[in-house]
């Protein structure tokens, strides 16, 4: 699969990443062959195989319904580049 | 499911008839203590991002971890829709960016949800019935709160609700009017509540609906549809449909297309406007959570489950109709609140007449709620206070008009209903020498209106009136009335 740069540029808009001048051109070439390396993959038969999601045998992990965390909200806003109180504050935003 | 369209549905236009055809996604939040994968609480009200982990506000490195009662109540919800339980489910990150979504994706189920397909029985008030087809539910992360009225040129963001556990039920596009899509939610609302899995709290956001309206000719093929985000009351709802239905016949008419959007409702004009075109927005780009294995549980843990749901409203509404011969829009209008159900059960086990009791409840003791616009739960008037007034009608004690009055009675000041009966003189009079001499006086006094009802007996309700207005409504009235009747010779009706 070839990727364009097209594509890229949605990438990169999509995951709010700002490209320089020509970098789409190198990441267009280097996602590409990523891309086709993995699909190396796609040789080897796989019918009638479940996908594989651990390397263990491991189940989900579980707890339980109680409140063991939070109260901190001066924690949880200390990074903000701005606050208003505990509020983190952004742009605007309009829908 | 139902392709034949019913004609009261309708919308008649000049050039012919439209369909509307709804289905909609109702975002449900789970009743839990602590959030779906980390253990801040879940009540709502708290401060401002008082109630966030690191696990919520997206800290580097944090890892989520399944709240088990989540899990289980999304399993209950599945029972009480019928539906199919699915032992293994995935959790994907649906990608987007907001301001309130630190994570930059939601943990949501994509292709493999907790629970399949269901169905959702409604009961029209016209005496239709209508069976909504469930698509699926699955479990997912609600996102925090942006409040934009704070600041001119800031939002402010609290992640309280970020990471709270949500059900998102997904139904067929089975709804043909906005009566029967209230009619969904409303009954979609009266399950979760039986089963204790949301609490249906429209106002805090506990319940909120995204409305997928289009429309087309009579049993053609599906338009494209406009999808209304957030919905957040069963009115708006309503208003929302018969806004967007219209809208769309108007463009459709005017020979225009109708493009597939989001919108927003308004609720000051009652119109749905385009929200701003995100169309890269619907690029999510779903993938497994890597963070998160398969949610799997035994069938074992699902029969368990089955077997503690409790009585459900179609389920309580089937008994009161065979055991108590109830009409089937009273039963379903007396089971749509656990509440109300329990309530008028305590006055028949209490012994007031099943029928008088449901009567009574719906239109008395329902109508004052509603006017006081009060929870039922708060009405001051017990089940044993309407029993005690329903049995003292029933054996002549007092009259149908006193029973009102002395409903608001104990409404307004308390009281047991018996004792005021008592207290105030209410009592029926039935003693028939007492009441033949009030009509005496009555017929002595007006001797125009005695002439007038010899010509037209239907004029004998003004006698029955005067006589029971000199008795302050305590006469018998099939006493007065029989009792005229011999007086002014006028033969039974």
């Amino acid at each position: 699969m070839k990727i364009d740069d097209a594509t890229v540029r949605n990438i990169a808009r999509l995951a709010r990443i700002k490209l320089d001048e020509g970098e789409d051109k190198t990441l267009e070439s280097e996602l590409t062959g990523i891309l086709q390396w993995v699909e190396q993959l796609g040789e080897v038969d796989t019918d009638g195989v479940e996908p594989m999601t651990c390397v263990t045998d491991r189940q989900i992990e579980m707890r339980k319904d109680e409140i063991t965390d939070g109260g901190y909200a001066d924690e949880i806003v200390r990074n903000a580049p701005e606050r208003a109180g505990n509020f983190f504050v952004v742009p605007k935003v309009v829908e | 499911m139902a392709d034949d369209a019913v004609p009261a549905h309708l919308i008649n236009s000049s050039t012919g008839d439209w369909e509307m055809v709804i289905g909609l996604e109702v975002h449900a939040q789970v009743t839990s203590k602590s959030k779906l994968f980390s253990g801040a609480a879940t009540e709502f009200g708290a401060k401002p991002n008082a109630q966030v982990s690191l696990v919520d506000a997206a800290m580097p490195g944090m890892l989520p971890v399944i709240n088990e009662e989540c899990v289980t109540q999304a399993v209950r919800t599945g029972l009480g829709l019928k539906a199919k339980i699915n032992l293994r489910s995935v959790f994907d990150r649906k990608n987007y960016f907001y301001p309130d979504l630190p994570q930059g994706y939601q943990i949501s189920q994509f292709t493999q949800p907790i629970v399949g397909e269901g169905e959702v029985a409604l009961d029209m008030e016209d005496g239709e019935e209508v069976r909504v087809g469930i698509e699926r539910l699955h479990l997912e992360q609600d996102a925090g709160k942006s409040l934009h009225d704070q600041d001119p040129k800031s939002s402010y963001v609290d992640l309280n609700r970020s990471g709270v556990a949500l059900m998102e039920i997904v139904s067929r596009p089975d709804m043909r009017s906005s009566e029967q899509a209230q009619a969904y939610v409303l009954k979609l609302r009266s399950i979760l509540r039986y089963l204790g899995t949301c609490d249906g709290n429209m106002e805090e956001g506990s319940l909120r609906a995204d409305v997928n309206v289009s429309v087309r000719r009579p049993g053609a093929e599906l338009g494209t549809r406009c999808e209304i985000k957030n919905v957040n009351s069963i009115r708006f709802i309503g208003q929302a449909i018969e806004y967007e239905a219209r809208r769309q016949i108007e463009i459709i008419e005017d020979g225009g297309a109708i493009d597939q959007e989001t919108r927003l409702f308004d609720p000051r004009t009652g119109e749905t406007r385009s929200m701003r075109s995100k169309e890269e927005a619907h690029d999510y780009r779903y993938f497994p959570d890597p963070d998160l294995l398969p949610l799997e549980f035994s069938q074992s843990f699902v029969d368990d489950l089955a077997a503690q749901l409790p009585e459900l409203p179609d389920q309580k509404k089937a008994r009161f109709m065979a055991d108590w011969e109830l009409e089937h829009y009273d039963a379903e209008v007396l089971v749509a609140e656990k509440e109300r159900a329990d309530y008028f059960e305590e006055m028949v086990t209490l012994g007031a007449d099943p029928k008088a009791a449901a009567n009574w409840v719906l239109n008395t003791h329902l109508g004052r709620v509603n006017k006081e616009d009060i929870d039922f739960e708060k009405a001051p008037v017990s089940a044993q206070a309407n029993t005690a007034i329903l049995k003292m009608t029933d054996d002549g004690t007092i009259s149908g008009k006193i029973a009102k009055d002395l409903y608001d009675l104990v409404w307004e000041s308390g009281g047991d209903p018996e004792k005021l009966v008592e207290e105030r003189g209410l009592k029926q009079v039935s003693d028939s020498g007492e009441i033949e001499k009030i009509i005496d006086e009555v017929i002595a006094a007006n001797p125009k209106q005695v002439e007038q009802v010899k010509a037209k007996p239907q004029t004998l309700g003004w006698f029955v009136g005067q006589v029971m207005q000199k008795t302050g409504g305590k006469a018998n009235p099939q006493m007065v009335n029989q009792l005229l009747r011999a007086k002014l010779e006028i033969a039974e009706s």
